[in-house]
């Protein structure tokens, strides 16, 4: 009786763990150390080009000279924008230079912050938003056509240095879910575009990226012709009237 | 217990798990939180409280009596100085509230969450390390909350840890383990995967399995506060947090293992030390450091006749709670290349090992035959004061007065002592704000005295200037120049740092002991002096002036006038006894002299000499050191001689003995009374005895400084003395750290 019982338990705790192991845990999908490829290593040099070191002058000047590393974020993003959407090591290193700070106080911010790439991306960043409201809109789907589309996985970019795409947490668009971002390093810093593709639909999200590869610039927003930026289809429903002021107090009597 | 028993368990939490309803309170009165709130509140009575004790023992020093607060720990009264945080003032309470991130040592981060406390009338349980205590405050450390934040901050934390205790090297002293058997539940309820991260390569010294890291932050905070190098960092964020380097680096500090000592958890433990011992196994014996100057304390672990690793001690006044990796790896070379048996060199050139006795009759023979003037004695830079005062007394009765300790140079002024110790001494070099490092590289030289000073340049932005070559410094430092005409430019005060000195409170000048070498070592000194005059370095508050000496045996040695007769004593010599001296320069030593060596490993000494006599290292005998502050202290054995060899001053009085001219004493107590009349300041163990004249009274010098520059004392920080230079770990320390 009691080796049938302790068996029966033993193979319970082993489904358990069986069930475990499938609902694998995804992670940040970006590695938080670095390995040297040949175009990351520490020893390339990098520096910022003219235009932008008039930038970097303009940025530390927004800062007291004594707390000069407070101007790391803006400058990894200038670097990030020079360089065609993504960080090699070498560029974290000249902003530290800048900023006079070790480089791996670089580092910490470079790794904490998602929206700063370390590894190559194409010259149109797709990120498609991941989080709750856009998954139960059908985010999940708008994730698989791109990529099937493009022929590429995650993180990965396409053949031409054209596409990549990745996942991002809530963009603050949710009531035009799902939504996209798309980061547009085809034109270095100075033409550098963030912008938001909302109320997509696979079909929709393909047709934004094909127009993307002949060199259009599609309209941001939402691409549902029935709204207006984040009003509902087919105009208001309620507060139509004028807005009636508080009923709480007579501000001309209190004056 | 029946099976009927066993079975109906089995089943329970078989039914548990299916339900998925475990209750994680494991206290049961935490079932019931008002009858225990209430329970609590009876006890907070103040009536007849029990008087409490600070955790540790800890005195409590207010240092002004309006800044005192007072606050309530379980109702209890403390009194605390203004600026304390929740946490310290429990400590005083003697309540001992747990905690990773937060270290005494360290800057506050307040990220572990494991010291919550209730607090009254704040709505959540405070972190108590980052809350500054307020005037009234109640604070609660034992209520129903306050443990179950515990308990549910220890479940968080052991979500991701890896529970590999049973291969674990900080198994039996971990933080994580200790505390989660006091507070934490004894079951978890996360099912899913845990995470793993990937170990780094921080050198030879640190080993990393960082799937155990509880992200603390204590060894990122160590590497830039204390160490001075900005190497570790806090990578990614979430549940992918790591600590790392992000690209490859090894950690390249002389104080990297301590890392090992503050991490919590078994992230960053001992390479070295790795599966070789659990820590319940060893027996730890209190001693002190010998490997430089600063008589670190230190704890030796050994198990059976091997000593398994080297651990700090607390000492306020001299290492706070680090240790050099010198300090703490150098152990392996106490096994390797030891000399066990006393051995005469034969016709052949080859040695050849012989009883005590055969030895001993012939060193007492050679020596009976050469002329006193022509003998001549070492002392090594390992001695303790004992063997140091039975060798001196034996050379004495000889009638030889040529006795001298290696780096103390061949014509050292043993007549001052404020000449040639740390006067400010080493926790008194925290008050200064301005430091003139003369010939020093702190960092090799003694990195323990370099951590305070860069506390002290970190906290005070103290100014420091320094002279000699190029080197490296982990704080920021005016390079003033290289040889010592720049000093004689700042005694004059037409030197820009002078003004700096000037206009210091409390002006540091430290000297380094490599400048006893010098030929010129007077007028560096006088020129030293007149700086110190005019920079009021030395009053009657305040003195400022430093040497910094290299050894260990140094000061005991100048303590005891262990100064030869003449200073070319070694050109003429025909019988040099060597007690473990392995740095003293014999090239000039004529070919037909007979040399003795005694010590505990077959270095440098070993090469030239005739006879070797074995003696004890320092982890295997009890002898007083004293360190470069005029402290002195005493190492006690650990783990038992090897082979046939003795203590030194054992053989020295041995030796006198065979030679007809018996040394007074033979016991350890005699040989100390012995000293009491020479030094007897040697015999004040463990407190610092302050030299009593200022060197102001040194003689007048009519010596020229010359234009040679300063040379490095220390080549390499890894290897400087006979053990060191046994050891496999420092040897690869030089090999990948030096570069
Ligand atoms: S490695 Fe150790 S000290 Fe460093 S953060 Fe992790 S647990 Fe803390
Ligand atoms: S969830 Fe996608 S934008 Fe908020
Ligand atoms: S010890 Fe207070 S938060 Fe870690």
């Amino acid at each position: 009786m009691f080796g049938r019982l302790a068996a029966q338990r033993l193979n319970e705790i082993r489904t358990s763990i069986r069930r475990t192991t499938q609902a694998s845990r995804s992670f940040s999908t970006a590695l938080n150390y670095h390995i040297d490829t040949p175009d990351n290593k520490t020893d390339l040099p990098w520096e910022f080009n003219n235009a932008n070191k008039e930038k970097v002058k303009e940025i530390l000047s927004f800062y007291p000279s004594n707390y000069k590393q407070s101007a790391v974020i803006p400058l990894l993003d200038l670097a990030q924008q020079q360089n065609g959407g993504w960080l090699p090591v070498s560029a974290m290193n000249a902003v530290a230079k800048v900023v006079e700070v070790a480089p791996i106080r670089v580092y910490e911010v470079a790794t904490f912050y998602t929206m700063f790439n370390r590894t190559k991306v194409g010259k149109y960043h797709l990120l498609v938003c991941g989080t709750t409201p856009c998954m139960i809109r059908g985010s999940r789907g708008i994730e698989e056509a791109i990529l099937k589309h493009l022929g590429v996985k995650r993180n990965e970019v396409t053949k031409d240095g054209l596409f990549s795409v990745g996942e991002m947490e809530c963009m603050g668009c949710c009531v035009n879910a799902p939504m996209m971002t798309v980061a547009d390093y085809s034109n270095g810093s100075e033409g550098y575009a963030y912008n938001y593709y909302e109320d997509l639909t696979p079909k929709k999200a393909v047709e934004i990226v094909e127009a993307f590869r002949k060199g259009e610039k599609p309209p941001r927003g939402t691409q549902n012709p029935g709204r207006i930026n984040c009003g509902p289809e087919g105009g208001n429903t309620t507060l139509l009237g004028e807005p009636k002021a508080p009923p709480c107090r007579d501000l001309d009597a209190a004056e | 217990m029946g099976l009927g028993l066993l079975a109906s368990r089995a089943l329970r939490s078989s039914r548990i798990i299916r339900n998925s309803t475990r209750t994680i309170v494991s206290t049961p009165e935490l079932k019931n939180a008002d009858a225990a709130a209430a329970a609590a509140a009876a006890a907070d009575a103040p009536s007849d409280l029990p008087k409490r004790n600070p955790v540790g023992g800890a005195r409590v020093h207010l240092p002004n009596p309006d800044d005192v607060i007072e606050v309530f720990v379980d109702g209890y009264p403390v009194k605390i100085p203004k600026g304390m945080t929740v946490l310290q003032a429990c400590e005083i309470a003697g309540v001992d509230i747990p905690r990773f991130c937060y270290h005494s040592r360290l800057s506050i981060a307040g990220n572990c969450r494991m010291c919550l406390v209730e607090v009254e009338k704040s709505p959540k349980p405070v972190a108590s390390c980052a809350m500054p205590a307020l005037p009234g405050m109640k604070i609660k450390t034992d209520t129903p909350i306050a443990k179950k934040a515990r308990e549910g901050v220890m479940e968080f934390l052991l979500m991701n840890h890896p529970l590999d205790c049973p291969i674990c090297d900080q198994g039996g002293e971990c933080d994580l383990q200790d505390q989660s058997m006091a507070f934490g539940s004894d079951r978890g309820r996360f099912t899913e995967m845990k995470r793993s991260v990937v170990d780094k390569n921080l050198g030879p010294l640190v080993k990393t399995v960082m799937t155990r890291c509880i992200q603390c932050t204590r060894c990122v905070r160590f590497a830039s506060e204390v160490a001075g190098v900005e190497d570790l960092g806090m990578l990614g964020r979430g549940s992918g947090e790591e600590i790392g380097t992000y690209v490859e680096k090894l950690m390249t500090s002389e104080l990297s293992g301590n890392v090992i000592d503050i991490c919590p958890v078994g992230a960053l433990t001992s390479k070295p030390f790795a599966f070789k011992a659990r820590n319940w196994e060893l027996k730890g014996t209190e001693s002190i450091d010998v490997t430089d100057a600063v008589g670190s304390n230190i704890r030796i672990d050994s198990r059976g006749p091997e000593v398994m690793r080297v651990v700090p001690r607390l000492n306020e006044d001299i290492n706070e709670e680090w240790i050099s990796d010198k300090t703490r790896f150098f152990y392996d070379g106490l096994k390797r290349q030891r000399l066990n048996d006393p051995m005469i060199r034969g016709a052949d050139g080859r040695f050849q090992a012989v009883s005590w006795r055969d030895a001993l009759a012939i060193v007492a023979e050679v020596m009976h035959q050469i002329k006193p003037e022509e003998i001549v004695g070492v002392a090594g830079k390992l001695s303790d004061a004992e063997s140091m005062m039975a060798l001196k007394d034996l050379l004495n009765k000889m009638g030889s007065n040529n006795i001298f300790c290696e780096g103390n140079g061949m014509s050292p002024n043993a007549d001052l002592r404020s000449g040639y110790i740390m006067n400010t001494s080493i926790s008194g070099l925290e008050k200064a704000d301005a430091f003139l490092l003369v010939g020093t590289q702190p960092r090799v030289e003694a990195a323990m005295v370099n951590a305070r000073i860069r506390k002290t340049v970190k906290a005070t932005n103290a100014k420091v200037g320094y002279v000699g070559p190029a080197a490296d410094f982990n704080y920021d430092h005016e390079h003033l120049g290289t040889d010592p005409q720049t000093l004689v430019e700042i005694a004059k005060g037409s030197h820009p740092f002078s003004s700096a000195l000037k206009n210091a409170k409390n002006p540091v000048i430290i000297v380094g002991a490599g400048v006893f070498d010098r030929d010129d070592k007077d007028a560096v000194f006088a020129a030293v002096d007149t700086i110190a005059k005019n920079n009021n370095v030395v009053r009657p508050d305040w003195n400022g002036l430093n040497v910094l000496l290299l050894n260990a045996a140094q000061a005991a040695a100048l303590d005891l006038g262990l100064v030869p007769e003449s200073d070319k004593c070694i050109e003429s010599a025909k019988f040099v006894y060597l007690m473990g001296a392995d740095d003293v320069n014999l090239d000039k030593l004529p070919d037909d002299a007979f040399v003795v060596y005694q010590g505990h490993h077959g270095d440098r000494g070993v090469y030239r000499a005739n006879v070797i006599l074995p003696a004890s290292a320092f982890t295997e005998k009890e002898g007083i050191y004293e360190n470069t502050e005029g402290c002195a202290q005493i190492t006690m054995p650990a783990v038992p001689t090897v082979g046939d060899a003795r203590d030194d001053w054992k053989i020295v009085r041995a030796l006198s003995e065979v030679a007809g001219v018996a040394l007074p004493y033979d016991s350890l107590g005699a040989i100390r009374s012995r000293i009491k009349t020479v030094a007897p300041n040697l015999l004040e163990v463990d407190e610092r005895q302050p030299a009593t004249f200022s060197t102001s009274l040194r003689p007048e010098v009519s010596q020229k400084v010359s234009a040679t520059p300063f040379t490095p004392a220390v080549e390499n920080f890894y290897m400087t003395d006979a053990i060191t230079r046994a050891s496999k770990i420092m040897a690869q320390c030089s090999a990948l750290l030096k570069k």
